[in-house]
């Protein structure tokens, strides 16, 4: 990545925490930039990156409606039973459109080395992860936007509490970005990146697919109390998911 | 048998023999179950290795958090997550095991879509990942931070699972002893059976951890001796009169045949 500007460079003898061999090793001196600021950077950097490249309109995306498209094969061509089966398979595709998007989120910052420019930068490390689980979490919504229309051609998927369905899913997603971040980190480096972080991250999602297509359920069914129980379970492994990332992506990047 | 020998097969023992105990009570000293009659028995056994999944999954997630505080990080919390880990797995798929033998005579199947047995399942899988990615060639530190926030983040399954059957509505029984309420439904006899079991496959979880670790120290000692020995000793010369066979590196000159 092109490293985000600084808001104040160092003074010229601050050093580097990896400076030459035989230099002393001293701490930087400017202040790290705030947390949202850093996030805003690191989101704003992220998305122009996809902006330019489009790899989840062109790719992810597509990927995620073959998924689709394969599940109300293999479930039941009739209509009235599709219905059913329509959140599980939603959130099944978003799973796994979900991992790729992290993944790609994660190889963005090992190409080139761009991940040294991020651990030598002063942003806040907690402002990274929120800036990249941001962006992409806009990526999820705009594909889950795309899902959910052909949701409702393809499945007869009816929508009778809007606001359910849309708390739910951001719930929902908010849980997927914070794993799918922490753990794309975890694989970045690694060569056996895609199959490990598949492995890695959709066990730990299972709930948060679980949770999504039993909400959704409620809310095609005009189960208004069923589907509040499930969106406060999702908010809670959101908020659990989303601490866990901001506590460990420090020591993620400190790695080197 | 030496001293330290006779002291380091104390525990073993004491294990094997807690074990047998608990096959004398789980056999013959319970009564059998009111509804389920004698296959009420594998409680003793599905019960105990149910709560040493919890029991090591919590030893991992302690230590890898040890590991990930600066003052407290030491490279034998990484181990000892790992190794406890190990034994996690094998007593969480021992639970899927005989929790699924259980189910065969009492609820007419062997497999249910049921919060209880889905939640385990998952928690088998976190950690299998969590011991693929220990297994990913990488430097001591780099590794063992990954696993550690890897172990935390999976630890979050174990209070799901737990909970699960509080939760939903499903086939699997509440929890009998450790309910909300904290009152445990169970006859007395049972109870001082089960009570024992939890404590017999204590000591086996301890027996095998300790192992585990001890070796887990010992593949790391040698590990580093490897890298060391490799850094420090410089390329062997060719002995006199060898030639060696083979296609030579770019750079070496072409040796004589080799006399055939």
């Amino acid at each position: 990545m092109a490293a985000p500007t600084r808001p104040e460079q160092a003074p010229a003898d601050s050093g580097s925490a990896r400076g030459l061999p035989g230099e002393q090793r001293r701490r930087p001196t400017a202040p790290r930039v705030p947390l949202l600021r850093s996030a805003a950077l690191v989101a704003g950097k992220d998305l122009r990156i996809e902006l330019s490249s489009r790899v989840t309109t062109t790719k992810v995306l597509p990927f995620a409606g073959i998924v689709l498209l394969l599940c109300a094969f293999a479930a039941d061509p009739d209509r009235g039973a599709l219905a059913g089966v329509a959140p599980g398979t939603f959130w099944t595709a978003v799973l796994l459109a979900a991992v790729l998007a992290a993944g790609r989120s994660a190889a963005l910052e090992v190409a080139n080395r761009a991940d040294d420019g991020l651990r030598l930068s002063w942003l806040d490390p907690g402002g990274i992860f929120l800036g990249k689980v941001a962006a992409v979490f806009v990526q999820l919504a705009v594909l889950e936007g795309a899902l959910l229309a052909g949701l409702v051609a393809v499945f007869d998927f009816r929508i009778v509490h809007p606001l359910l369905l849309v708390a739910s899913a951001v719930s929902a997603t908010v849980a997927i970005c914070a794993v799918g971040v922490v753990y794309g980190a975890v694989a970045a480096a690694l060569r056996t990146r895609e199959t490990l972080l598949p492995l890695l991250a959709l066990p730990v999602l299972t709930p948060a697919a679980l949770g999504g297509a039993q909400a959704w359920l409620a809310a095609q069914r005009d189960d208004a109390d069923g589907g509040l129980r499930w969106l406060q379970l999702l908010t809670l492994f959101g908020c659990v998911l989303l601490a866990a990332g901001l506590a460990a992506y420090g020591s993620l990047l400190d790695e080197e | 048998m030496t001293g330290a020998r006779i002291r380091r097969a104390v525990l073993p023992g004491t294990a094997v023999l807690a074990l047998a105990v608990l096959a004398w009570l789980a056999l013959v000293e319970a009564p059998p179950d009111a509804v389920q009659g004698d296959a009420q028995r594998l409680m003793y056994l599905h019960v105990p290795v149910a709560w040493l999944a919890y029991l090591a999954f919590g030893v991992t997630a302690l230590a890898s958090l040890l590991y990930l505080v600066p003052r407290t990080r030491r490279q034998r919390w990484d181990l000892l997550a790992g190794a406890s880990a190990e034994v996690g797995v094998v007593f969480t798929a021992l639970t899927i095991l005989d929790g699924s033998l259980w189910a065969r005579p009492v609820w007419g199947i062997w497999w249910t879509w049921d919060a209880r047995l889905v939640t385990t399942a998952v928690l088998l899988f976190l950690y299998l990942g969590y011991l693929a990615l220990r297994r990913v060639p990488a430097t001591a530190e780099r590794r063992a931070r990954r696993c550690a926030v890897v172990a935390l983040i999976a630890f979050a399954d174990v209070p799901v699972v737990h909970l699960s059957v509080i939760w939903w509505r499903t086939l699997h029984q509440q929890p009998t002893v450790l309910n909300p309420e904290l009152s445990p439904q169970i006859h007395g006899t049972m109870a001082l059976t089960l009570l024992w079991g939890v404590g017999a496959f204590t000591l086996c979880y301890v027996v095998l951890l300790r192992q585990r670790y001890r070796l887990a120290r010992a593949e790391a000692a040698q590990e580093s001796l490897l890298l060391q020995l490799a850094l420090r000793t410089p390329p062997a010369a060719p002995a006199a009169g060898h030639v060696p066979v083979g296609r030579p590196a770019v750079g070496q000159p072409v040796g004589p045949e080799p006399v055939r």
